[in-house]
């Protein structure tokens, strides 16, 4: 996991579901790649292509609500996406973002200051985000969770746990 | 300090002797459940190597969304399970026919009052019908628990809502959820744990509180609990079997961030709106608006009762004729119930259509949405394009609201029949 975080900001609202994150028809597939070719597509075929362009997204509340499918974060990090800063999770998207080695801070100061295409730069080491000359502060990452982000997710610790058996 | 239900069984799981809100703790769940993504899971032991499991009678294995196959995809997907429940000796296996894992599991005596359940799937909140601890995970963590047996659980605080006063009629526990999450939003419980108490409980069947619990979801929470008593007793029996357990209550001094009490007996049938669950409007707001479709399934809604309830309605009566109605009965146990007492002939004869037991349209498996067209439902999930096309639209009701809807042709309202 890189420790600081820079690029351009796409902006979502509130409530963003996980089934308009990445369809049910699509829970077919685990691979990122395949999995960002539809991500967002519910809110027009243009959706997956154009938000390549940007490397850190921005939301209100409660992203990613409503189902607890894995792949609606595999989908985002198919996308190119280096990390997710939201007002507010839904728990299951916090918890599987984690576990897949997404970077995903709560900071509901930022919100209203960014637009699209701002560039923003996160700091996980020291829990800051820099945007324009203003910094905003987010919670460091409790050991448990900061474990798994390091070495890119669950799956990964699981394997070194089970090399080191 | 007195201790909530949530506290207790992650305690416990965790064999701590008390735990606080904000502790994160390893706790051991008595069981994991997967559904069709079980395959996934698979693919992340293989991708581990991984080759032992942690306790193979706390792993069940439901086939129930996308069921039977319906893609040569989905078929390799399936058979993939079915090799790994053979390879381990899963024996609470359950295949394409039995229906929606939540309810094939309570049915089948896995959910027992005390228990700690995840599974890949949001609406294991469903198993505090039975004061369980069920919630959702990712595929990849299930993995993770059934080679360590545990997981890390941060304790969640707890929200106590106490209904009082009965339903009047044509007003059912659905209403009451939707109600309740139009009010306090898509986010108001979020990591919440929310108990239910008060006579309105009390005097509810199981099956109206498996759809209090499984809709608590849609308003964020991690669980929510309806306690034990008498009635839960009664439907445990015989499903158990000897399985000993210990209810859990929650201490008279423990503490909740937040504490609501509301009267229901003035509350009215209540539709959610295209495209957030959120989006709820008492039935008089949304009457007359037109339909295309009635799915009358998922784990919201599609028990037995539920069945009886849409069959009162339709008996002898015929749907209107520019309405298609699909039926999917949540489990080859609901199935069979009212294929005995009549109540399958019934919605059938009025011009519904049966599907096998499963998930069915909630997971876009069968009677998908062209652009333009509504479709009236009593799952738990109306997100855009979540049943078809991005242009269509769905709205969600309880068993007796869709039946109503489904003879006028136009959302209505069922206290008028």
């Amino acid at each position: 996991m890189e420790k600081r975080l820079q690029g351009q900001v796409y902006k979502f609202g509130d409530n963003v579901n996980s089934d308009i994150i990445i369809a049910g028809r699509y829970l077919i597939y685990i691979e990122p790649d395949k999995l960002a070719e539809h991500a967002f597509e519910m809110l027009g075929e243009s959706f997956p292509s154009k938000l390549r362009a940007f490397d850190i997204l921005v939301a209100g509340r409660n992203f990613g609500c409503g189902s607890a499918r894995e792949q609606a974060v595999t989908a985002i990090i198919g996308l190119g996406f280096k990390a997710v800063v939201a007002c507010s999770f839904a728990r299951t998207f916090y918890r599987n973002a984690i576990n897949a080695g997404l970077p995903i801070v709560e900071c509901p100061e930022l919100y209203p200051a960014v637009t699209e295409g701002d560039l923003i730069d996160v700091d996980l080491a020291v829990g800051e985000i820099h945007h324009k000359d203003v910094t905003y502060f987010f919670p460091k990452f409790p050991d448990s969770m900061r474990k798994l982000l390091e070495v890119g997710g669950l799956a990964e610790y699981l394997k070194a746990q089970l090399l080191n058996r | 300090m007195g201790m909530t239900i949530a506290e207790k069984i992650l305690a416990k799981k965790s064999g701590l002797p008390a735990v606080m809100p904000g502790q994160i703790v390893d706790a051991y769940p008595d069981l994991v459940m997967s559904h069709t993504a079980t395959w996934r899971s698979v693919s992340v032991m293989e991708k581990v190597g991984a080759t032992k499991l942690y306790d193979p009678d706390r792993i069940a294995v439901v086939l129930d969304h996308i069921a039977p196959a319906k893609s040569e995809k989905n078929a390799a997907d399936h058979k993939k399970s079915r090799t790994f429940v053979k390879k381990y000796g899963i024996r609470k296996f359950y295949d394409v026919d039995a229906g929606i894992a939540h309810l094939v599991l309570m049915e089948a005596g896995h959910v027992a009052p005390g228990d700690l359940i995840v599974g890949t799937d949001s609406h294991c909140t469903i198993y505090g019908s039975l004061g369980a601890l069920g919630s959702g995970i990712g595929y990849t963590e299930v993995t993770s628990i059934w080679i360590t047996g545990k997981l890390w659980m941060k304790v969640p605080e707890s929200y106590r809502i106490v209904l009082r006063g009965g339903f009047s009629k044509g007003v059912y526990s659905k209403d009451l959820m939707l109600h309740l999450i139009g009010g306090l939003g898509a986010d108001g419980c979020t990591y919440k744990s929310v108990e239910f108490y008060g006579e309105t409980v009390q005097n509810l069947s199981i099956s109206e509180r498996m759809t209090m619990t499984n809709l608590a979801m849609e308003m964020g929470v991690k669980c929510a609990f309806v306690p034990p008593d008498a009635k839960t007793r009664e439907y445990l029996h015989g499903r158990l079997k000897n399985r000993a357990y210990e209810e859990v209550h929650a201490d008279a001094n423990a503490v909740y961030s937040k504490e609501l009490d509301m009267d229901v007996s003035k509350l009215e049938p209540m539709v959610a709106c295209p495209h957030e669950v959120e989006n709820t409007k008492p039935i008089g707001e949304v009457t007359g608006t037109r339909i295309d479709q009635v799915f009358l399934g998922s784990c919201a809604n599609a028990k037995y009762e539920d069945l009886a309830v849409a069959a009162s309605i339709l008996k002898g009566r015929r749907i209107h004729p520019d309405v298609r109605f699909i039926i999917t009965p949540g489990s080859k146990e609901i199935m069979l119930e009212a294929m005995r007492t009549g109540v399958l002939a019934t919605l059938v004869e009025s011009g519904g259509t049966l599907t096998n037991p499963g998930c069915g349209a909630c997971a876009g498996d069968g009677g998908i949405l062209a652009d333009g067209e509504v479709c009236l439902s009593t799952a738990n999930r109306n997100f855009l394009g979540r049943m078809g096309s991005n242009k269509s639209s769905i709205y969600l009701c309880s068993p007796a609201t869709l039946a109503a809807s489904a003879i006028k042709g136009v959302i209505s309202d069922p206290r008028e029949l």
